[in-house]
């Protein structure tokens, strides 16, 4: 079975409350709890969580600034917005996510290199921390705890509130196309011939096939549909789908994922094939289907994602996936796509210009930690870096080498907050910065 | 436009069921004490497609005032659709040797107040030829348990008001609503540990939005499964009643 973190959970009740700091206790701000790995996790601790912070605080049709109480969710902003035209300028592959989640992981979509992170679109947001203080940070005040808070998995303060600019779209669809390819050479062609024309890209990746069809998939590429292109067009009736029950053994083994991959793979025939999404079916897919994560049995599974800079992101994913190929281990959910060169303002941000590959590893055994060691290094030695917010198991010495700008950011934690996720790569004893 | 006033504008339930009105954009009038809490209310239901919502500052355990706060809600408001009395607190059961001034202001907040409200609100249903009564009971009223008699006394006061309201409406346009949820989390209650019965003020929210939109005079039970809960309940035997 996998490990249970013993903590507690507390709401706080109202935005203009002050932080609940009692002695000997750490906080940790939480959402949803989507966090893959143990970044939302508080083991004795408090998780102080943002369901009550769920109101609206302001909206303005003219310039698309939009302000809100940290736990509004991103479903509930694209429910109220997206029938006004107005759609979030990042979106990660769930709806399941609060929006002071959002700015704490920087959280990135398939208009990455085009749009940036997230945190490129904050405004502002208010911050709670545990020593009284409650400050407004943005790029002009307190700019160095702005940079410090998106992408700083919640450990720097409790957000309370904050202001985004939203994107005007002209519908709720997306217009493009899926392009199968047959190799990883391929993926990169087609990659490099879309970013200009399409503001969307993702790819799925089949990572059992090795040999010249390493690295092969399909690739997805799109643009939100104009008022024409979608006319006519209603949101398709989807049959809400359920793993109603855990199976007692992961249902993702080598034998129906090779089965599932190859059906998949070879689901499209022809080269390139004409699509229309509705933003549900090509944002959020796994939503449709509640619990989707039991299908990987009690043991569970650990969810990996890197980037490899750009001028390696060939050798590098090559090297990537034949790693993961020959250990015949990973999943059917696989994404591939290339980040641009937009900055995020965060310290910690997790995406940089390159390659970046995500995928699940059902929980084998030792062979899996054992394999994503691996995968580490060769991040590592490539100069890139794993996602923390999906992580639960690199090192402290793994996590320094991605993070170079790690001590700047140890000035701005919150003494009074830790999470497990910290305390295993950033240390209990390291954190009294302030 | 529905014009609706709701009596504790801050309750979990209030809110949650305020926002499925704002969605089909009601205008409202919040009534409660907390000033800033009522602001931030009327601001997010504005958002979400409110016509208008407006807050009114009254403590609603000053019973004295709430004929005339019931007159004025309707003079601003021109005509009322829907009111909805949502305002109580959950307290710990006191015990039968310390009754007190603590227990006294439990039935002025949790049965008083109400029962003055919802006979207010009904004069100015039937002066007006329509409208439509909602009061938040609880399924704690069907029976007198040892944990929270006090609490399910004052609750079934008001079912029982409420229902013989609705059937004395019948024939009418005025419409009186009990609403008797199960376990609801909202921040009444925080403390609790929830389990599977448990269901979220949207839900709830969503039910009492139905049912007003249907014109339903009488109780409903919400979630649904709750009445068949309370049927069993109803008829358990006492040895068994005393255990919950």
């Amino acid at each position: 079975m996998y490990p249970r973190a013993p903590q507690v959970m507390r709401r706080l009740l109202s935005r203009h409350d002050d932080l609940p700091v009692r002695d000997g206790e750490t906080l940790l701000p939480y959402g949803l709890g989507r966090s893959y790995g143990d970044s939302c996790l508080n083991s004795d601790g408090v998780l102080l969580s943002t369901a009550a912070l769920d109101r609206f605080i302001a909206f303005d049709e003219a310039t698309g600034e939009l302000t809100a109480e940290a736990g509004v969710t991103f479903a509930a902003i694209i429910d109220l917005l997206a029938p006004r035209g107005w759609f979030l300028p990042v979106v990660p592959g769930t709806k399941f996510v609060t929006l002071a989640g959002a700015i704490a992981n920087d959280v990135h979509g398939k208009n990455h290199h085009g749009a940036g992170t997230f945190g490129c679109h904050v405004i502002s947001f208010e911050l709670l921390t545990s020593d009284g203080q409650r400050r407004n940070c943005s790029r002009d005040e307190n700019a160095e705890l702005f940079e410090a808070t998106i992408g700083g998995l919640g450990l720097t303060g409790f957000i309370t509130k904050a202001t985004i600019k939203m994107m005007p779209v002209a519908s709720a669809f997306l217009v493009g196309q899926s392009v199968r390819f047959d190799n990883l050479d391929e993926f990169f062609a087609v990659a490099a011939a879309s970013v200009g024309d399409y503001d969307y890209t993702v790819s799925w990746i089949d990572c059992l096939a090795g040999g010249h069809a390493l690295g092969r998939g399909h690739f997805l590429r799109a643009n939100v549909a104009s008022a024409d292109e979608a006319k006519g067009r209603r949101k398709p009736l989807v049959v809400p789908l359920t793993v109603p029950v855990m199976p007692p053994v992961s249902l993702v083994n080598r034998l129906t994922l090779k089965a599932f991959n190859t059906v998949y793979y070879q689901r499209q025939q022809r080269d390139v094939v004409q699509r229309l999404w509705h933003y549900d079916a090509f944002h959020f897919p796994l939503d449709a289907i509640s619990h989707w994560n039991r299908i990987y049995g009690p043991k569970g599974f650990l969810q990996y994602q890197c980037v490899v800079p750009r001028a390696v992101q060939h050798g590098v994913s090559r090297a990537l996936l034949r790693e993961i190929e020959q250990s015949a281990q990973g999943s059917f959910l696989v994404v591939f796509k290339t980040f641009g060169r937009i900055r995020s303002p965060g310290l910690l941000s997790f995406p940089v210009e390159g390659a970046t590959l995500a995928l699940d590893f059902p929980i084998v055994g030792p062979s899996t930690f054992a394999l994503l060691t691996r995968l580490d290094a060769i991040v590592a030695e490539a100069g890139g870096r794993v996602y923390p917010a999906k992580d639960a198991r690199m090192s402290r010495e793994s996590f320094e080498t991605f993070y170079p700008r790690l001590s700047e950011f140890r000035k701005f934690m919150d003494p009074g907050i830790k999470s497990d996720f910290s305390t295993r790569v950033l240390g209990k004893n390291l954190c009294s910065g302030l | 436009m529905q014009r609706i006033v709701i009596f504790g504008g801050t309750s979990g339930i209030a809110e949650a069921t305020a926002r499925e009105f704002a969605k089909a954009g009601a205008s409202f009038i919040l009534v409660g004490r907390n000033p800033q809490a009522l602001a931030d209310i009327c601001a997010d239901l504005k958002l979400r497609g409110a016509a208008s919502a407006e807050s009114r500052i009254a403590d609603l355990s000053d019973v004295a005032v709430l004929p005339a706060l019931c007159k004025d809600i309707h003079n601003d408001m021109g005509i009322v659709d829907v009111a909805l009395i949502a305002h109580g607190v959950l307290p710990g059961q006191p015990r039968v040797n310390d009754l007190d001034m603590e227990t006294y202001d439990l039935l002025q907040v949790n049965v008083v107040s109400p029962c003055l409200l919802m006979v207010g609100m009904l004069h100015i249903f039937r002066a007006q030829g329509h409208g439509h009564l909602v009061v938040l009971s609880s399924v704690a009223g069907d029976r007198g348990r040892p944990s929270n008699y006090f609490y399910g006394a004052g609750k079934a006061f008001l079912s029982t008001l409420g229902e013989g309201m609705a059937l004395e409406s019948i024939g009418s346009k005025v419409r009186v609503l009990v609403v008797k949820p199960g376990f609801v989390d909202t921040k009444m209650t925080a403390a609790f540990k929830k389990g599977a019965l448990w269901a979220s003020a949207s839900d709830v929210g969503a039910a009492i939005f139905k049912a007003v939109s249907r014109g339903k005079n009488g109780v409903i039970y919400t979630p649904r499964f709750w009445q068949l809960i309370m049927l069993v309940v109803k008829n358990a035997p006492a040895f068994i009643v005393r255990r919950m």
